[in-house]
């Protein structure tokens, strides 16, 4: 009998006995508050050290506190682009249906981190730089990975055969994935070639240990986060899609 | 071997007879590179500098017209599924489609560029880097277009769908392809560009004709 | 205590419009994806109730 386990990068263990969607449902729904209490804890913590702990910056003032929300939704769009990525091609590799709606039940919150992390972006850029949007590396690479989320999300909804559309969007997806670190470095050859003005996210203040703290534990609220939503968002996906079978017809919490 | 030239055989003989299908991609090339000097105002120094740019996007959306009917009319009437079940490898005959594509769509761009870039003022040497650069490019853009058009075949919005798909694949190419270009009208040296666009054919040779093939599968089963 | 009153942690240094448009856009997104989630579930629950109660009248019917 195999058993998967997880990396260290925060994936449950996921035996195959519990790749069968009516398995995973009740599995799912015991592990979703337990995943929304780490989050809330790292978050308040988080916090209270981006707002009360961490000092003002020399340079940036208070305004600089923006990226104890900028860099982790920026870490977290690519972490869950890497995961979503990796759950396709599980599920074209073993063809689990389960491991695609896992993929699908991930792309919308990696869109959306994707998309506050261009906003933050802007809302730091102008009163530091004076522009809402420079087209540095990082926002520009951002911006790409958002429309890859946005390609993959667009394709599995065109597509009306289920299964068609899960093995399709694994080869999107294998294929971004095989193009960020591609694409990242023609931008960031790109931004260095038309040197216009010399601004650059990366020319963040200093770091003291308190932002570091700061940074690191935002990012794990938001990744306890996602991991909450998409096993939510995923039970949804499930019936949805089984909703002919046996076991979902005798669900409790169905009877009316 | 034979059936790789004898799909690309076929595919020049069909856009053939229907001439019309090739051209207006062509005509298209043409007339969206005429519409900037249009929108902008005719100073030419302006033009030189945009040129790279113009031109290249326009190559890329050109190019992702002509790759709707990559596949589609051979899905249609089942064509396809009979390349699929064929004793010849199904990726031999996806990359003579492809080959042919390019040799249909892209090729022409490539000996249409030197027209444009006069239009927009470049000189010699910039018009040779735009040449030698659309010739390393254009293949790169027919084969990762190729994988975006298995995917969206048959699909509700494919056309949109397609563009919206493939045009962030292809943004490597456009920087270094655009950038080879911008660094010979500014006098630099363009050796770093050509090399990456050389990588990126080779990287896209090796894996796009297998990606297409298993997107395909996946559209026929 | 860094901040030295109420008022100075709104005003954030004269950034208040930049942080608290960042922060708020962030608890935009995650109350309203929760939201989302939330209100998707529920109308699959729905649909789903509807079609058992529906099927389960239809063999009553046929009895």
């Amino acid at each position: 009998m195999n058993i998967m386990h997880s990396s260290s990068s925060g994936r449950y263990l996921n035996w195959f006995s519990f790749s069968s969607p009516a398995t995973f449902y009740p599995l799912a729904a015991r592990l979703t508050p337990f995943f929304w209490g780490l989050s809330i804890l790292f978050g308040i913590v988080g916090l209270w050290i981006s707002f009360f702990v961490a000092p003002a910056d020399a340079v940036q003032g208070d305004g600089y506190r923006i990226i104890f929300i900028h860099v982790p939704a920026s870490w977290m769009s690519m972490v869950i682009y890497m995961a979503m990525a990796m759950w396709a091609a599980l599920g074209l590799i073993f063809n689990t249906r389960l491991s695609a709606m896992m993929a699908q039940a991930l792309a919308p919150t990696g869109a959306l981190m994707a998309f506050l992390s261009l906003w933050t972006g802007a809302f730091w850029g102008k009163p530091m730089w004076g522009a809402w949007w420079v087209w540095d590396a990082r926002l520009t690479s951002e911006l790409i990975l958002l429309f890859l989320f946005l390609g993959f999300m667009a394709l599995q909804a065109s597509i009306d055969d289920p299964r068609r559309a899960d093995k399709a969007g694994a080869i999107l997806a294998l294929v971004g994935v095989v193009n960020v670190p591609i694409i990242y470095f023609s931008v960031t050859w790109w931004n260095t070639l038309h040197q216009g003005a010399s601004v650059s996210m990366s020319k963040a203040p200093a770091m003291a240990h308190t932002m570091l703290w700061g940074m690191l534990l935002m990012t794990m609220c938001f990744w306890m986060y996602t991991i909450a939503l998409a096993l939510m968002r995923v039970r949804a996906i499930i019936l949805e899609r089984e909703s002919h079978s046996d076991w979902v017809k005798t669900l409790k919490e169905l009877r009316a | 071997m034979n059936a790789f030239f004898a799909i690309i055989h076929r595919e020049v003989l069909l856009v053939l007879r229907r001439k019309s299908e090739a051209l207006t991609v062509l005509f298209f090339f043409l007339i969206v590179t005429s519409l900037f000097p249009l929108g902008i105002g005719a100073d030419v120094a302006l033009l030189r500098k945009i040129a790279p740019g113009v031109i290249w996007v326009a190559a890329l959306l050109s190019t992702i017209l002509g790759l709707q009917r990559l596949f589609a009319s051979d899905y249609a009437d089942g064509t396809l599924e009979q390349m699929a079940l064929s004793p010849t490898p199904f990726v031999l005959l996806v990359g003579g489609k492809i080959t042919a594509h390019w040799l249909l769509c892209g090729l022409p761009l490539v000996f249409l560029a030197p027209f444009i870039g006069i239009q927009f003022d470049l000189d010699l040497e910039t018009l040779r880097t735009l040449i030698l650069a659309l010739l390393l490019g254009t293949p790169i853009l027919s084969l990762i277009g190729a994988i975006g058009a298995a995917l969206t075949l048959g699909v509700r919005g494919g056309g949109v769908l397609l563009s919206l798909l493939v045009l962030p694949l292809y943004i490597p190419v456009l920087i270094f392809g655009a950038g080879a270009v911008f660094a010979t009208s500014a006098g630099l040296d363009v050796g770093g560009h050509f090399s990456l666009l050389a990588a990126l054919l080779v990287l896209a040779i090796a894996f796009a004709p297998w990606a297409t093939t298993a997107a395909l599968r996946i559209a026929i089963e | 205590m860094i901040w030295n009153s109420v008022a100075e942690f709104f005003v954030m240094g004269g950034y208040a419009l930049y942080v608290w448009s960042s922060f708020g856009m962030c608890a935009l997104i995650l109350i309203g994806e929760l939201w989302a989630v939330r209100s998707r579930r529920k109308v699959v629950v729905q649909r789903l109730q509807r079609q058992i109660h529906a099927e389960k009248l239809d063999k009553e019917e046929n009895h």
